[in-house]
């Protein structure tokens, strides 16, 4: 992951300047969302998928990628507080996460990645910007307005006997909650005729500890959902110990379904589980991020595009 | 009408065993019911949740054999959190504290402690039998209590739990004095055993009929074992590795030659291709055959120990079997009634080592077929309206699509026709699951023809709620109906709330169902327990009735509100 990330940086050093000191943070709002103000700026990091080097040729308004949105949240009513203490990784070259995302702030806008930066603890925002899939507000409109949107979305035309796919032929299908249905010991039997078998099985868990997907020993399964394509997807957590690769996987799980030439990695925000709206944005997957992880959402980069990025943010993005 | 005394009609009632046909007679007078209800010694309970213990107490104080089901069935596949309930230690206690004479308890999806354990090994003295199926919540030592407590135990059952192993010292618990063991499954416990400890309780267990070995149990030990019980009916084998030019395994192939009662094999949990020879001679005589743990095993293994299993009428089996084992089972399986084809990678789409054409060759090969379970990654209409013809005798037909929506291949159309033609030909269906590419046609099909359907599970299929409302309306028998991702909603749920009081549940998650509508249903219908799951913690109770809720398992109760419920459970 070093050296894919290294290269990122090289070429797009500025890519991941998010947030200067003195920028607000913003909710994002899903389009049936009430309103929220187009000036609000958005918190959005895209990342180019490990190995391309073409990001400083990508105009994120024009190419159609399934991107991982990441934004940097924090809960709205936190006003600013710092909320949320995250590991500090050991020795991080370039690809370096973000560990405390308050306290050290100016250390990190020099030595941080492009991938993120976050507003000085002295200039606590106000509000954050959130790609969000839920708001941290109590609002339930919302979150039914997301979830008709997902099932319209998921809901083949009723008066046609069309396929929902057409005649497109998906290659793998990547794993849904919960499917196939066959229970965890049968899961991986392929890849493990020992191991699998003895791994430990938690009987007693942590009062909590709810996760969204399915841990077993191996893995950590959460939910990723994209808009338009009807059923959620899961990716392994553990599988990955970067954010690249993470980002190649997602990008594969979602390749089949998109219009252009599927690639790009970029941004991932996801639901914490004590943090309201969360976002750790990462370049190593810690186990922070992995363990309080709930659903991460993929999006395309037409879609990026709409959440109206500020405009010096966007140059900088596209460098 | 009475014209003899009450012994006599007990009399007459022992020989009605089936539940069914003893609680219709409880029904037919008041007389009836005391007489059956003193005389009852088997009951089953669907749902745990249906009634309390203290209830069952009262009405059959002669209860000898319990059987109890907690959670919903999608539970297997991860959709029910942790904590959900089904907790078998109330249950135990009040039967404890009534004295009731247990001698057995069977349990399937419910949480058991190693307390309940205890007390059920320390209360009741003649307890004899108990089954676990797909439980949780305990661990050896609770297991090590009943060995060491139960005097006359005859069965120890553990199917496919979550067992947390302490390691060894359970099997070693069993006193010297027990020598009634019937039948012996720990599979599923994962650590180590004391082996000798094991050799000693089988050589002093004459009546031993069923032995399932976890995989510590070597090669060598099974050899053993099978020297001191070659009576046995039903092996599980845990490990079969070894070299086969090894003296244990000489000793093995020629124990296993006197094994001639070994009807039913099952386990292999580590497996070496090149030892399966020495099974070859056991095969002429199975009827269950159960690979579906052995990922060691490729399609040419499988198929050459196929090929010797001609009495088989179960078969457990890995895709990898592949197309071409399937047909060697068609055509010599011909006494198979029942078959599953478990996926060895579900989420390797590539390779597709089962299609539609084994099953059409299984159908036409085995005219006896009346089970299946088979997952695959694609299947025509063409080929289900020949299974359809060829068999016409399935009580329960579950096609698994590995891509849950995918149409026919071939034509690009949904399944609809196909899975009709299953419910047109086979009248005697009482279970269907379905999947791959389905609209709400599949569903009038159902309730046209499906008239002994008693449950049916649906995923990403659909699309309306007139899909719901055929099955509902036209599936008279229908108890249990879990619906996953489907565009079925509050027209639907409500259209008939009279009906979910002559099913034992209904479970819907990621449909189209919302807050209001679950909570007028509770309104209602106070025979009901709507319960909504609710895992985001975010929302609060009290909240836009519009909300779709994420997942909703109601069910019939004679008890109202459960008080076991954990906080992300909503009961209405």
């Amino acid at each position: 992951m070093e050296s894919g990330c290294s290269k990122n940086v090289e070429s797009c050093p500025k890519l991941l300047d998010l947030i200067p000191q003195e920028r607000e943070w913003h909710l994002k709002r899903e389009e049936e969302r009430r309103d929220g103000s187009s000036e609000e700026k958005k918190l959005e990091l895209r990342l180019g998928p490990p190995g391309e080097n073409n990001w400083s040729n990508k105009n994120n308004t024009e190419r159609d990628e399934s991107l991982l949105s990441l934004g940097y949240f924090s809960s709205m009513k936190s006003n600013g507080k710092q909320t949320h203490k995250f590991p500090c990784p050991e020795d991080h070259p370039v690809g370096s996460v973000l560990s405390t995302p308050w306290a050290k702030n100016h250390h990190q806008q020099q030595t941080m990645p492009p991938f993120l930066q976050f507003p000085s603890t002295t200039a606590p925002p106000q509000t954050l910007p959130v790609i969000a899939k839920e708001s941290s507000q109590p609002c339930c409109n919302k979150a039914v307005d997301l979830q008709e949107a997902e099932r319209k979305a998921f809901k083949p035309p009723a008066n046609t006997a069309v396929p929902l796919n057409g005649s497109q032929k998906r290659t793998a299908p990547g794993p849904v909650v919960g499917w196939p249905p066959i229970r965890s010991i049968r899961k991986n039997l392929a890849n493990s005729s020992s191991s699998k078998l003895a791994s430990e099985s938690p009987t007693h868990k942590a009062a909590n500890e709810k996760p969204a997907a399915e841990p077993n020993g191996k893995g950590l399964f959460v939910k990723i959902n994209m808009d338009g394509v009807p059923i959620g997807r899961k990716v392994d957590l553990r599988a990955y110990d970067s954010y690249e690769k993470l980002s190649i996987a997602v990008d594969e799980l979602f390749r089949g379904l998109l219009a252009g030439d599927g690639s790009g990695g970029g941004i991932a925000y996801f639901k914490g589980q004590n943090f309201g709206l969360t976002c750790l944005l990462l370049l190593q997957l810690n186990s922070m991020f992995v363990s309080t992880v709930k659903r991460l959402r993929a999006l395309k980069s037409s879609e990026l595009s709409a959440l109206s990025l500020g405009s010096n943010k966007q140059g900088k993005l596209q460098a | 009408m009475n014209y003899f005394p009450d012994e006599v009609v007990e009399h007459v009632f022992d020989f009605i065993t089936s539940h069914k046909d003893r609680n219709s007679v409880s029904l037919v007078c008041k007389s009836w019911y005391k007489i059956e209800r003193y005389s009852r010694q088997r009951v089953f309970i669907g749902n745990c949740y249906s009634i309390t213990p203290q209830r069952l107490i009262a009405r059959f104080p002669g209860l000898k054999s319990l059987t109890l089901k907690g959670k919903p069935h999608f539970a297997d596949f991860n959709l029910v959190p942790h904590d959900w309930g089904g907790f078998v230690y109330p249950w135990i206690k009040a039967l404890a504290k009534s004295r009731i004479g247990l001698e057995e308890l069977r349990l399937k999806r419910m949480v058991v402690s190693d307390d309940s354990l205890e007390l059920l090994s320390k209360y009741f003295p003649n307890f004899k039998s108990l089954v676990l199926v797909s439980c949780e919540g305990f661990t050896t030592d609770g297991v090590a209590a009943i060995a060491a407590n139960c005097r006359f135990l005859r069965e120890l059952d553990l199917q496919e739990n979550e067992v947390e192993d302490h390691r060894g010292h359970w099997l070693s618990c069993f006193p010297e004095s027990c020598t009634s063991l019937v039948s012996l499954n720990f599979a599923c416990l994962k650590g180590e055993i004391n082996l000798a400890s094991l050799e000693r309780l089988v050589a002093r267990s004459p009546n031993l009929k069923s032995l399932r070995l976890n995989r510590v149990v070597p090669l060598d030990t099974l050899q053993k074992l099978l020297m001191r019980a070659p009576q046995l009916v039903d092996l599980g084998i845990g490990s079969y590795v070894d070299d086969p030019s090894s003296e244990v395994f000489s000793k093995l192939k020629a124990v296993i030659q006197l094994c001639n009662s070994i009807r039913s094999l099952s386990g292999f949990l580590e497996v070496a291709p090149c030892c399966m020879s020495a099974i070859y001679p056991i095969c002429e005589n199975l009827t269950f055959l159960n690979l579906s743990y052995a990922p060691g095993l490729q399609g040419n293994d499988l198929t050459k120990l196929v090929q010797h299993c001609r009495k088989l009428q179960r078969l457990w089996i890995l895709d990898c079997i592949g197309d071409k084992g399937l047909g060697v089972v068609a055509s010599t399986c011909k006494e198979l009634q029942e078959l599953r084809v478990f996926p060895s990678d579900p989420f390797d789409a590539e390779n597709a080592a089962v299609t539609e054409e084994s099953l059409v060759l299984i159908s036409a090969g085995c005219p006896k077929l009346n089970s299946l379970l088979y997952f695959c990654h694609q299947m025509t209409n063409a080929a289900l309206i020949t299974v359809a013809k060829n068999c016409t005798n399935f009580i329960r037909f579950r096609l698994c699509i590995l891509d849950p929506v995918k149409a026919d291949p071939v034509t690009n159309q949904p399944l609809d026709e196909g899975f009709g033609a299953i419910v047109r030909s086979n009248k005697s269906l009482k279970r269907l699951s379905l999947s791959g590419l389905l609209t709400d046609q599949v569903f009038l099909y159902i309730g046209m023809y499906a008239k002994k359907l008693e449950m049916l599970s649906i995923a990403f299929a659909g699309d309306s709620n007139k899909g719901m409302l055929y099955v509902l309306n036209g599936c008279k028998k229908l108890r249990k109906l879990e619906i996953r991702d489907c565009p079925f909603g509050d027209v639907a749920l409500l259209q008939d709330m009279g009906k979910y009081e002559t099913m034992r549940s209904l479970w819907m998650s990621s449909c189209e169902v919302t807050l209001g509508a679950c909570k007028t249903l509770a309104k209602k219908m106070p025979s009901l327990n709507v319960e909504i799951i609710n895992e985001s913690e975010q929302l609060e109770f009290s909240l836009d009735d519009r909300l779709l809720v994420d997942k909703m398992y109601l069910y019939r109760t004679l008890v109202g509100h459960r008080k076991d419920a954990p906080e992300y459970v909503w009961l209405l």
